[in-house]
């Protein structure tokens, strides 16, 4: 390993010298204008004299710190309590059918939350509408993915033959699962309930729609001050208070992971049920998670099609006039927002997977130095979007930089959310390309550059359609920078469906329903058809 | 290609006339078009408001689009976070108790001009009060009564003008020590919240025609009633809906050019139009609200079924300005929370 990276150092420093630069110059200057220097202003909005007490001091502050925080903690909790079981069965049993739950388990995390929070308006009753655990159910729902993906992913490779010893020598199954399995289950534990904690600590869009103005995360409470308020200070204190959290927990965790970390030689294939009993629950919980993984999303669906307790298409078919009562309209066409959503994204997924690729590309061709554009292009997202949003909002407003009315300031703030995941995508690849390639390249007659060119930028176009569809996921889906740069008009489905499910008529509510699963079923397609292409690359990557 | 259809779609707030194609821009040779920003219940098509802003496109070549912002307070503060690059040319419907928020926020380019005037009253469906057999309140001391209890809907100060003005009408009432617990009783009676006037009245008050909602008192207009006349179907003689007088607050609308428009000359314009007769004459029967302009008189249905009040509640400007903000928040801690 160490040996082909020397090899591979040796034949990239025959590349230009002006190659690292050239690719890293785009990255570092998007980095700096749309993300470093909104932070800045913000922090600068902080510092001023009174700023901070008035902040702190203002009425419900206190509780909506203290709400943001139980609700994390108890939706940390409770996701990784009911993620526990699926993680086991798919990470230990091989069923029919097996592949199709893992998908099931994973696209509520690659939802919108405005989808998610849709969702679970559609699925509880009313009396849950605005409440705690209206919030936290849905935080469970969107969040079992990680559970299942990361413990599953260690338990997968759990060697089988540890438990078999304990239970030779007389453990009886709780005993195993609390002295042997849970102990080297404790990194992949942390590492999931930090995920889970930053994602409900962060919470924007479902929690807008499900706690309502009764139950404001932190980040609802910013972008009440800065939309509702006008109180752009106050939301700005709050965003750096966030910021602080988050840091905190990221270190604390990484912290406590290192201390956890355990090793162990894997050797633990998924086979199927043996015992009477087993072949009893691993159906039963296989079929259970199917079940709380499709149930909000088909009671969505169904709840678009249903208008004064009957059965009906009027929304749907209302869906390009927005007229609530002759001569009224409801300031929102949703059609309208579908075609502003699609136009975004496209521009959005250009954006970022022409700004993630140079920089990918840097990072890997320019070694110790692309780990400082690594961490930077990674900082947005330990950044909450409406945070990114404010910041955008408030420093972009000020000839000659005043942005706030160009068309694209969204797709910019979107890119900026999706570049990161760009970079994840595509790093894993470009750094496991053997050197000897190139060299092969090399000595068939292509110049350095040019064998580069072959077999780097080659290698790396299939994963880069998988990395473009989770982009485009990302910005159609994108609600909480948008709040802040919408304009009135030029709605995206996010804001159009926050706009609608805010109401309490029948007809727009049943449209919002209607439009959150149209960005339902987009969303899933573009997920699926980039990452089918994007496997069939990535198979022959491996 | 796609990025010329978006810059053509996107990139022009006000090259474009019809409220739902923007995607026709002429080039800098055409004709000014310039963009209105109204609040929610603003009619955008097919009422006499818009026959006489078509008027007004035919005799000045100054195409209008309306664009919906929201509800009266959501507009404010987003016209006053877009200040100096805003969102259209010419914003109806500030009103006196946002004002301040408008004007420090550097919205306007001058000073923007009364356009209309009413009172924000709680109304109530005669019908349903009669079928009970107990007389609706008259007076915010009323509302605290737990006969009227789980009955009144009102809309959040944050988010809604009319909402804001019955919070001032409060803050008259009680003082300004004594409105938080005027707040906690009706709270503690059930009130309930909308975001908006146009989700409140037609959503969820019951006497609202063509309404769904089961709330039989709502934070509405004092001249609400007339338009349940007009738009009665089958016509009807009398008023489905009553105005507690005692519960008044009254409530000027402004309009303005907005600072940072392209076309200040054109959208100056449209604001003389607003204030002129030939607008003002459809506000009554429209928007329900009173017409600053004097020349207009006003129809009959009108005067029959508005109630005016004899004594409004009122706030001096000053006053409001220097707390709006820390009454918007210590009324959602108390009401929302």
């Amino acid at each position: 390993m160490a040996g082909s990276v020397e090899r591979d150092r040796a034949a990239l420093n025959r590349l230009p010298r002006w190659l690292v630069p050239a690719l890293a110059v785009l990255p570092a200057i998007g980095l700096a204008v749309f993300y470093l220097w909104p932070l800045l202003t913000l922090l600068q909005r902080v510092v001023q004299p009174g700023s901070i007490g008035h902040a702190l001091s203002a009425p419900g502050v206190a509780r909506v710190l203290w709400f943001t925080l139980w609700q994390a903690l108890a939706s940390t909790a409770l996701t990784l309590a009911v993620g526990f079981a699926p993680a086991y069965v798919l990470a230990r049993y091989r069923f029919p059918g097996r592949r199709a739950l893992l998908a099931a388990v994973t696209v509520p995390f690659m939802l919108p939350t405005v989808v998610v929070g849709a969702a679970f308006l559609a699925l509880l009753p009313q009396s849950w509408h605005g409440t705690a655990r209206a919030v936290i159910v849905a935080h469970v729902f969107f969040n079992v993915a990680v559970v299942v993906r990361l413990v599953g992913a260690m338990w997968a490779v759990l060697p089988t033959d540890l438990t078999a010893a304990a239970r030779t020598l007389g453990a009886s199954p709780a005993q195993v699962l609390r002295h042997v399995v849970l102990p080297l289950l404790r990194p992949a534990l942390w590492a999931a309930a930090t995920v889970v904690f930053l994602f409900t600590f962060t919470s924007f869009g479902a929690a807008r729609l499900l706690g309502g103005a009764a139950n404001p995360t932190l980040e609802v409470e910013i972008a009440r001050r800065a939309t509702q308020l006008g109180d752009v200070d106050g939301a700005a204190v709050l965003s750096v208070l966030q910021l602080l959290v988050l840091a905190v927990v990221v270190w604390w965790s990484a912290r406590w992971q290192r201390r956890a970390a355990v090793q162990f030689a894997g050797v633990g294939a998924p086979r199927r049920s043996r015992s009477r009993a087993e072949r009893r629950w691993v159906p039963t919980v296989a079929a259970a998670t199917a079940v709380a993984m499709l149930t909000p999303l088909a009671v969505l669906i169904s709840r678009s099609l249903r208008l004064g307790g009957r059965w009906s298409l009027a929304a749907w078919r209302t869906l390009g006039s927005a007229e609530v009562r002759p001569g009224i309209s409801l300031g929102v066409d949703p059609l309208a927002s579908l075609v502003t959503s699609f136009r975004l994204a496209a521009v959005a997924t250009v954006l970022s997977v022409a700004i993630g690729g140079l920089a990918a590309l840097a990072i890997v061709s320019a070694h110790r130095h692309g780990r400082l554009l690594d961490v930077g292009l990674m900082l947005p997202l330990g950044t909450s979007a409406v945070t990114i949003g404010l910041g955008m909002l408030i420093t972009f407003d000020t000839a000659p930089f005043d942005w706030r009315a160009a068309w694209w300031l969204i797709p910019a703030g979107h890119a900026l959310v999706a570049t990161p995941f760009v970079v994840r995508a595509l790093l894993p690849v470009l750094r496991s390309i053997p050197a000897d390639q190139r060299a092969a390249a090399a000595t068939l007659g292509a110049s350095p550059l040019r064998a580069w060119l072959a077999v780097d930028v080659r290698r790396v176009m299939r994963p880069l359609v998988a990395a473009a569809g989770l982009a485009a996921a990302i910005s159609l889906g994108e609600f909480g920078a948008t709040t802040f740069l919408t304009r009135s008009g030029r709605e995206t489905m996010p804001i159009a469906i926050a706009r609608l499910l805010g109401r309490t008529g029948q007809v727009p509510r049943a449209q919002g329903f209607a439009l959150a699963s149209i960005l339902l079923v987009a969303t899933a397609a573009v997920v699926m058809v980039a990452s089918v292409l994007g496997e069939r690359g990535g198979a022959s990557d491996a | 290609m796609a990025a010329a259809v978006l810059l053509a779609a996107c990139g022009n707030d006000d090259a474009s006339n019809g409220s739902t194609t923007p995607g026709t821009t002429g080039g800098t040779t055409a004709p000014a078009a310039i963009t209105m920003v109204v609040y929610d219940s603003f009619p955008t098509a097919d009422t006499p408001l818009n026959e006489a802003l078509a008027e007004f496109t035919a005799d000045t070549g100054i195409a209008v689009r309306l664009v919906t912002a929201g509800d009266a307070g959501t507009m404010v503060t987003k016209a006053a976070l877009t200040a100096g690059n805003p969102e259209g040319d010419v914003m109806w419907g500030v009103d006196n108790t946002l004002l301040s928020a408008a004007t420090d926020g550097g919205v306007f380019q001058s000073a923007p001009t009364p356009v209309d005037f009413g009172d924000v009253c709680e109304n109530n469906d005669i019908a349903s009060f009669a079928d009970h057999g107990i007389a609706p309140p008259a007076t915010l001391a009323d509302l605290l009564l737990p006969q009227y209890a789980g009955l009144l809907v009102v809309e959040n100060p944050a988010t809604s003008s009319p909402g804001l003005a019955f919070l001032l009408a409060t803050v008259a009432y009680a003082g300004e020590d004594g409105w938080q617990q005027y707040w906690r009783d009706l709270r503690d009676n059930g009130v309930e919240v909308a975001d908006s006037w146009d989700v409140a009245y037609y959503e969820r008050f019951s006497g609202a025609a063509g309404g769904e909602g089961d709330k039989p008192l709502v934070v509405s207009y004092g001249s609400s009633p007339p338009a349940e006349v007009v738009f009665a179907d089958p016509p009807r003689t009398d008023a489905p809906t009553g105005v507690a007088a005692g519960t008044c607050f009254r409530q000027t609308e402004y309009a303005g050019v907005l600072r940072g428009t392209k076309h200040p000359a054109e959208a100056q314009q449209l604001v003389q139009f607003l204030v002129g007769e030939r607008f003002q004459r459809e506000l009554p029967l429209t928007l329900f609200v009173y017409p600053v302009n004097t020349d207009v008189q006003l129809p009959d249905v009108f005067t029959e079924f508005a109630v005016v009040p004899d004594d409004p509640f009122e706030i001096v400007p000053a006053t409001i300005a220097a707390n709006r903000e820390q009454w918007q928040d210590q009324w959602n801690e108390i009401v929302l929370r």
